[in-house]
């Protein structure tokens, strides 16, 4: 009985156990060969060393697609927390239509990402954009969102924001759902403000969704590719030229495989570090 | 004071739903708008045409590619529910050397970014001749990590009499598993099925890489392509009609299906 149940146990588990060598071990091993190759995928794979490592080094694109995501991250992660933390705040409290309300802030969430660029393309658009035509008719100039190097990113960040941050405000409601009212009331009776309560109750209630917010969107930041492939081509100057674009480029439109294996290692063990960090600095403000 | 003060409030609280709603509303009436009218503030068209969506039909098989990527999200999300649930139930109910390793293994993977994989995974789709072919699509797809952790939660909270039972009267593991615990385990697999629809569904990056061939593309490469290319004559109507095309199906199963929608992907939170 028991051997055959264990027996089954193996056989049911078989398909990940497959799924894992094709499409996990392997690409893992595989990018750890590719890394030290140079190769166009139709002629012969050289052995290059490290030269690829000493090419990324010294490979400015790279390290501006680094810079551009960083950027990225510091006005999406700040704006996205704060943004879906006060949305969910407001969608706590007893108010009418609360369902109407929730479903308006998540729509762009499951949208495509495609169809969220092009409208914002537009939107942003420098002489025809809905945003600029709006800030003109109450009397303020207009902005070049996509085509200043200095606005072209934070446009992008905005937009992010705006798409993701009913996915976010979802989270944090459900995080403080979870905070038990009583501790609410006791707060009133010890004659607590609201902002006290805030900083002393719901903060560390929700801190566990703060950590899964920012390592997401974290995550989420480093993978931008759409949106500048749509919005701008990475453009103007690189201004928002992000690392996935840049692979991309260098695999399927150069097809130098061994270098844009490189990068992706690269790319992949900045993102592990920096997720690593953020943990590490958040546990220990607890 | 306290209707001043409400007042006040719900202006806000619906200004802030209208910057969602706003623009998703503007872009599907500017699709029917002549060419010239779309830059306008003005949300109603002054003559209503479909100039805009006959422009698309002419110069993309947009239905095509909405097929395509009904196909591969429909078959790669049906993989996931079986496969899935099947490697959560072995690693939750049954006992086996080597199942706490498998579980560890699947923890694993899920903390390496997927950069890393992107150009070795279109090399063996290369190599392996599976470029241009719908099965590109679906076998990196056909079963989830995330999806085998959250089976194997739910699936540890079942009665073990029930199981105990079924194995009684002889029923196998197989029987039990999709005859008697997936008609009880209905939230989960309306969660995990909508979340690997959506994920599929959206994904450019992956289709972008190996398809190449126009018959075969997915709705969102299609439109992104069309939008980025030449083919739309930069004519604004057009592209914004398409992403309508594209967003639209989306937007009506949410509508409908909303609260399943909220609570599936509200759990992906959970993925890290």
């Amino acid at each position: 009985m028991n051997r055959k149940l264990s027996l089954m146990g193996y056989l049911m588990s078989a398909p990940y156990i497959i799924y894992f060598i094709i499409f996990s071990a392997f690409p893992i091993f595989f990018s750890f060969f590719l890394i030290f190759h140079r190769w166009n995928i139709v002629g012969p794979m050289k052995w290059v060393g490290l030269a690829n490592f000493n090419m990324m080094f010294s490979d400015p694109l790279f390290w501006t697609s680094i810079y551009n995501t960083i950027i990225f991250l510091l006005i999406h992660i700040p704006l996205q927390v704060v943004v879906a933390l006060v949305l969910a705040e407001v969608l706590n409290q007893k108010i009418k239509a609360r369902a109407f309300f929730r479903a308006a802030f998540f729509m762009p969430v499951v949208v495509s990402g495609v169809v969220v660029t092009i409208l914002w393309k537009q939107l942003y658009s420098t002489d025809t954009g809905l945003l600029n035509n709006l800030l003109m008719a109450i009397g303020f100039g207009k902005v070049e969102w996509l085509t200043s190097t200095a606005m072209a990113m934070p446009s992008i960040a905005l937009m992010a924001t705006w798409k993701n941050v009913g996915l976010y405000m979802i989270l944090f409601l459900a995080g403080l759902q979870s905070v038990p009212a009583y501790m609410y009331e006791a707060a009133d009776i010890d004659g607590a403000t609201t902002l006290q309560k805030f900083r002393y109750i719901t903060i560390p209630a929700i801190n566990p969704v703060i950590i899964m917010v920012l390592i997401l969107s974290t995550i989420g930041g480093f993978s931008l590719f759409i949106e500048p492939y749509v919005m701008t081509g990475g453009g103007p100057l690189n201004s928002t030229l992000s690392t996935v674009l840049y692979i991309y480029r260098q695999g399927f439109s150069f097809y130098k495989m061994g270098y844009a294996a490189t990068l992706g290692f690269m790319l992949a063990a900045i993102i592990f570090v920096v997720v690593l960090i953020q943990r590490k600095l958040i546990e220990q403000d607890d | 004071m306290v209707i001043f003060k409400k007042t006040v409030f719900y202006t806000i609280l619906f200004a802030a739903a209208l910057t969602f709603l706003y623009p998703f509303i503007w872009m599907i009436l500017a699709t029917f708008k002549p060419e010239i009218e779309i830059t306008e503030i003005t949300l109603l068209p002054s003559v209503f045409t479909l100039r805009s969506y006959e422009l698309v039909f002419n110069k993309i098989p947009i239905i095509r590619s909405f097929l395509n990527s009904l196909f591969v999200s429909v078959t790669a999300t049906a993989s996931v529910l079986f496969f899935s649930s099947m490697v959560g139930y072995s690693l939750s109910r049954l006992q086996f050397r080597g199942r706490e390793l498998i579980f560890g293994v699947i923890l694993l993977t899920m903390m390496i970014p997927a950069q890393i994989t992107l150009i070795p995974m279109y090399i063996l789709m290369v190599k392996l001749d599976l470029t241009n072919t719908y099965r590109a699509l679906i076998f990196p797809a056909s079963i989830s990590a995330f999806g085998i952790l959250l089976f194997r939660q739910y699936f540890k909270a079942f009665p073990q009499e029930i199981i105990d039972a079924a194995r009684i009267d002889g029923a196998g593991e197989f029987t039990i598993l999709y005859r008697i615990i997936w008609p009880n385990s209905i939230p989960t697999l309306i969660t995990v099925g909508i979340i690997t629809f959506m994920g599929i569904w959206n994904d450019v990056l992956w289709p972008l890489i190996v398809i190449r061939k126009e018959n075969l593309m997915t709705m969102p490469q299609m439109v992104t392509l069309f939008s980025v290319g030449g083919r739309a004559e930069a004519q604004l109507g057009a592209i914004l009609a398409a992403a309508t095309l594209l967003a639209v199906p989306v937007m009506l199963i949410y509508l409908f299906f909303q609260k399943y929608f909220i609570r599936s992907m509200a759990t992906s939170g959970l993925k890290n």
